[in-house]
């Protein structure tokens, strides 16, 4: 991002801003204290993708610890809150659990509100005018394309976000998982699964 | 460590929250991402606790928005450019930049005598 010429008063000269921010990496960098690889992680990890991480965190303490399910299905903005990711907007937190004859299918129809707290931040086609249209009205089509195919005996729940509430998809936990602790749960987490139109991942094979 | 300080950011409430718009971080510009780098960095490598920089960022926020008439920034520009300020009063008050060489840097690249941040 150093080479960036974008957004100077005049062709090549940086804006004040810029040259601010450049002068205090540059010190930062010649003194050893810090390197521009540890400042790119930082804005890679903020650009793209601060959350999913967290979400899969929670689904994998509920996996795991039937009393904490029980309280996330019940209050789960207290319950996600307890692991340390609060919703900087106040939204409400509401978790969906799949079950063997339930799917649950999250989308915005009015724009692009998302669980950004444990999600991070919302994929491109989440914000699609074609994913909040057909998620509602044909959403087996929709599974479908992200290739998931449910049996017919399988209910599809749609849920719609707004400013207010926020849903996260509690999916269940895959078959031959029993003897995984709940890091190795967390990294099955997909945040598609989390969405709704994925399962998590399946452990490589014992 | 790392992660604790993710938690700070992302849990910064009041004036001080990060912009975002439906849920999204707000950058409207590399440098304001890389002003954000920048802090989070050194706190993850220890340098100050966040709420040091939390400190500073809320003065100067709150001194942006009483000058925030007569300014034509957008409001992501506006906080980064109070988080830059922050982060600058940040360094200088743990004495690891000097007021001088900060100056004298800023006004080389400024200038284009500097181009690289290496």
């Amino acid at each position: 991002m150093s080479g960036d010429h974008s957004g100077g008063h005049h062709a090549g000269l940086p804006s004040d801003l810029e040259a601010r921010v450049r002068a205090l990496e540059s010190l930062l960098v010649e003194k050893g204290i810090t390197s521009s690889d540890a400042i790119d992680a930082v804005v890679a990890a903020y650009e793209r993708d601060i959350g999913p991480m967290n979400g899969a965190r929670v689904v994998a303490r509920a996996w795991t610890d039937p009393e904490y399910k029980r309280w996330l299905l019940e209050d789960g903005t207290a319950a996600i809150e307890a692991l340390g990711y609060g919703g900087a907007q106040g939204e409400h937190m509401v978790v969906l659990e799949n079950t063997p004859t339930v799917h649950n299918l999250v989308v915005c129809t009015l724009c692009s509100c998302y669980p950004w707290p444990v999600l991070g931040l919302p994929p491109v086609w989440y914000k699609t005018p074609a994913y909040r249209a057909r998620a509602v009205s044909e959403p087996r089509a929709v599974l479908a394309e992200f290739g998931l195919e449910l049996p017919d005996d399988v209910e599809v729940r749609v849920w719609d976000s707004s400013a207010e509430i926020r849903y996260l998809v509690l999916p269940e936990r895959p078959a031959g998982t029993e003897g995984l602790g709940e890091a190795a749960l967390a990294a099955l987490v997909t945040r598609d699964s989390m969405i709704g139109v994925g399962l998590p991942r399946v452990p490589a094979t014992a | 460590m790392a992660d604790a300080v993710d938690r700070d950011v992302a849990n910064m409430q009041g004036s001080e929250a990060l912009p975002r718009k439906n849920g999204e971080l707000v950058f409207e510009a590399p440098w304001q991402a890389r002003a954000l780098g920048m802090a989070v960095a050194l706190s993850n490598q220890g340098l100050y606790p966040w709420d040091d920089f939390k400190c500073h960022l809320i003065a100067e926020v709150a001194e942006a928005s009483e000058r925030a008439r007569e300014s034509a920034d957008s409001p992501a520009a506006a906080y980064y450019t109070s988080w830059l300020e922050a982060l600058e009063h940040t360094l200088l008050d743990k004495g690891i930049c000097s007021p001088e060489e900060l100056e004298r840097r800023t006004a080389e690249f400024a200038s284009g005598a500097r181009e690289e941040v290496y």
